[in-house]
């Protein structure tokens, strides 16, 4: 079982199922008096043949991944990725089906987990990473390495509670970095981090990569897809949709997935993706009249909207919110944040429904299809109360009329923005006399 | 297990019923389960002013309360030891078992961020949580010491028997833990219940009163509460007095063992939901 044909993850006819009104043994989050009060309905109803409402997040996956592969996964949200993870690193169990694995599993699922903010850097380096798995002496004999590679060497005494997010992040991806797993499961952690840093990430589970380890990667990021995989299994609808080379799956991806979505609606907090203080409850794009649409003229500014239900009044709950906008290849164009509205930022919050608009001006898009990821998060103590990455999408067209950059050029006019700037022109006109002069 | 063996084989398959107790994953994540201890422990120190100082504050003051309402004004016995140590000596041991039992029972609740997002022995989060609470009976046990003097007391070679006594309440908190920590996440009732449950606990064990004062035609049904035998016996261990019988003990054992292992049962069944329900 190590020559280069030998498995190292083997998934049969897998499923998760979870439920959504009733579930297993009444063991779920809501107070007792709740419970009983519907186990006494549903007696007095006589009703059993009304099945409680279950959700397969997967369904019949199957797929082998071989020793040394470097496969992505990716999907659309609720296509099953994170479940898939879930299961695959021992998380959650399956529903049905069975996962066979050979060789010690490391998962780069969201970092920064275990981190508690009253211990110093160093001493989360050796919590963090007991939680992934590595012994005291494992991590003792890593942690100049790891402290090295988080940049934060000047802080490594000091509380984490005292550090910036983006120190938190980098000094999680450390630990999880240094585990040394022979399947190594990575999921969306280069959404955080600046460019230079998420680079450095990328390296990381390259050189991971190239020394014969087995590499299980679920990220949006198309080109860093692209660039990692050698294989790539589009999963939609808890089901694998295509598996096969990377630039077919992510075209097949792209085509299946992005339609231009104008709005994204959730009826109830309960149904809505969040945590149990933040819950997204709509995306919307809007024109300049405030109508929804998924088509915008290239110099007319549009709305993007983001409402949310903020379920708690605690004082740490203090939600931004956070747009990524992207092309249609994946490539970040730009991230802004609602915090940007400084007297919103400084207001306490409280219970209730959040609305926050964004109006993106004309002329600064090019011609394309850009896709919104929504991020909910509290910056300090750090929480990712919802990531839901492209959900919605919207068209930028170029007129056949009107004053846009392009003008009336014919033909491509590349770039990823297409910002309308101020330009001046000077012309100095040669005097008719001096033009005689040789 | 080997470092050059074969890659570690590993099948998942759905869970249903009763499961094995697997207590060699627990021995595995030893190391994982101190980590834990640790970091409560040093959290809980930093988070507060006086840090250390609660460790004693807090059975001093209620031994303050006690003696001026039960040792002066209801003029209760002690088991010939002045009251106020007396009751030092019952609310140290009974400290553990209240803090152990509430740290216990949050500990699935408060974690839910790692239980989502890694795999280790669920286990070692309840364990670890309790073992966290040993160091303030160490340091309260070192201020009883002391404060004996002071009445002119002196402890015996018996004061070596304080940690087995000590071990069989952690036990205790263990069972309670693993049964409540699952119930706490599925029910935010059982959070209300414990503080509630815990209180009329102590009523039910000797910590203010003396074992004498229960009444010998109740004393069997008295001893099935596990914490009779190991609270009389912390006490007996560090002043000499009032020990518990044989029966007591026993009955004590038994019923811790059978707890454990109820617990034990329980929280397997239920863990690999854990994740999907926190």
């Amino acid at each position: 079982m190590s020559s280069d044909g030998a498995l190292a993850l083997s998934v049969q006819g897998l499923g998760k199922r979870y439920r959504l009104g009733e579930t297993v043994g009444g063991f779920r989050d809501r107070a007792l008096s709740e419970e009983m009060l519907s186990r006494l309905r549903r007696g007095l109803r006589r009703n059993r043949s009304v099945a409680p409402a279950d959700l397969w997040a997967l369904r019949d996956v199957s797929f082998d991944v071989r020793v040394g592969e470097r496969v992505g996964i990716i999907g659309r949200n609720g296509a099953g990725k994170s479940t898939l993870l879930k299961i695959l690193s021992q998380v959650t169990t399956p529903s049905e089906g069975r996962v066979e694995t050979w060789g010690r599993i490391g998962a780069l699922l969201e970092v920064g987990t275990g981190f508690h903010p009253e211990l110093t850097g160093r001493e989360n380096i050796f919590l963090s990473g007991a939680i992934l798995g590595m012994s005291r002496a494992e991590v003792a004999r890593k942690l100049d390495d790891i402290v090295e590679f988080s940049g934060v060497e000047k802080f490594i005494d000091t509380p984490i509670k005292r550090y910036s997010s983006g120190m938190g992040v980098r000094l999680a991806f450390a630990v999880a970095a240094h585990i040394e797993p022979e399947i190594l499961l990575v999921d969306e952690v280069l959404a955080v981090g600046d460019a230079e840093f998420q680079r450095k990430c990328l390296a990381r589970i390259a050189e991971i990569g190239s020394h014969g380890r087995t590499v299980v990667f679920v990220s949006h990021n198309m080109p860093a897809i692209m660039r990692l995989c050698e294989r790539v299994i589009v999963l939609e609808g808890g089901a694998v949709a295509w598996d096969g080379s990377p630039q077919d799956a992510v075209h097949r991806y792209l085509d299946a997935a992005i339609r231009s979505v104008a709005q994204c609606e959730w009826e109830s907090p309960s149904r809505a993706p969040g945590d149990s203080r933040v819950r997204l409850k709509a995306v919307r794009v809007l024109d300049p009249v405030d109508m929804l649409t998924d088509r915008i003229e290239i110099n007319e500014p549009f709305t993007i909207e983001v409402e949310y239900w903020q379920l708690s009044d605690a004082a740490d709950v203090h939600p931004v919110v956070v747009l990524q906008i992207s092309d249609q290849d994946g490539t970040l164009l730009f991230q802004t944040a609602d915090q940007t509205n400084v007297e919103w930022f400084r207001t306490r919050r409280g219970v209730g429904v959040v609305t926050s608009r964004c109006r993106v001006p004309g002329n600064l898009l090019a011609e394309g299809q850009f896709l919104v990821s929504v991020t909910v998060s509290t910056s300090d103590p750090y929480v990712r109360h919802v990531v839901e990455s492209d959900v919605v999408a919207v068209d930028v067209v170029e007129a056949s009329d009107g004053v846009t950059v392009k003008g009336g050029a014919i033909g491509e006019w590349p770039g990823l923005v297409r910002p309308w700037l101020d330009w001046s022109v000077a012309f100095e006109r040669a005097a008719p006399d001096n033009a005689q002069h040789p | 297990m080997p470092q050059d063996a074969p890659p570690a084989h590993t099948v998942m398959v759905p869970v249903r019923g009763w499961v094995s107790l697997r207590l060699g994953d627990v021995w595995r994540a030893r190391e994982l389960l101190l980590i834990f201890a640790w970091r409560d422990l040093s959290a809980r120190y930093r988070q507060t002013v006086l840090g250390v100082i609660w460790a004693v504050l807090q059975p001093v003051t209620m031994t303050v309360v006690f003696t001026l309402f039960l040792g002066r004004l209801a003029k209760l016995p002690s088991d010939g030891a002045p009251y106020a140590v007396f009751a030092l000596s019952g609310l140290i041991p009974w400290a553990l078992l209240s803090n152990a039992v509430g740290a216990g029972s949050e500990s699935l609740l408060s974690s839910g961020g790692v239980i989502t997002k890694v795999h280790f022995p669920r286990l070692v989060l309840p364990l670890g949580a309790i073992a966290a609470w040993l160091s303030d009976l160490l340091i309260a046990t070192a201020v009883l010491i002391p404060v004996m003097f002071v009445y002119g007391l002196a402890p015996t070679w018996t004061a070596l028997l304080a940690p087995v006594f000590a071990l069989g309440i952690v036990l205790v908190a263990a069972g309670a833990s693993l049964l409540l920590a699952p119930l706490n996440v599925a029910y935010r009732d059982v959070r209300y219940l414990t503080v509630m449950l815990l209180q009329l606990w102590m009523f039910a064990t000797p910590v203010v009163y003396p074992l004498s004062k229960v009444p010998a035609d109740l004393r069997w049904l008295y001893g099935l509460n596990p914490m009779v035998g190991f609270e009389a016996g912390f006490r007996w261990a560090m002043l000499g007095a009032g020990g518990p019988t044989s029966r007591d003990l026993l009955s004590a054992i038994v019923v811790t063992l059978a707890g454990l292992l109820a617990g034990l049962a329980y929280f397997r069944r239920v863990e690999h939901r854990l994740a999907d329900v926190i």
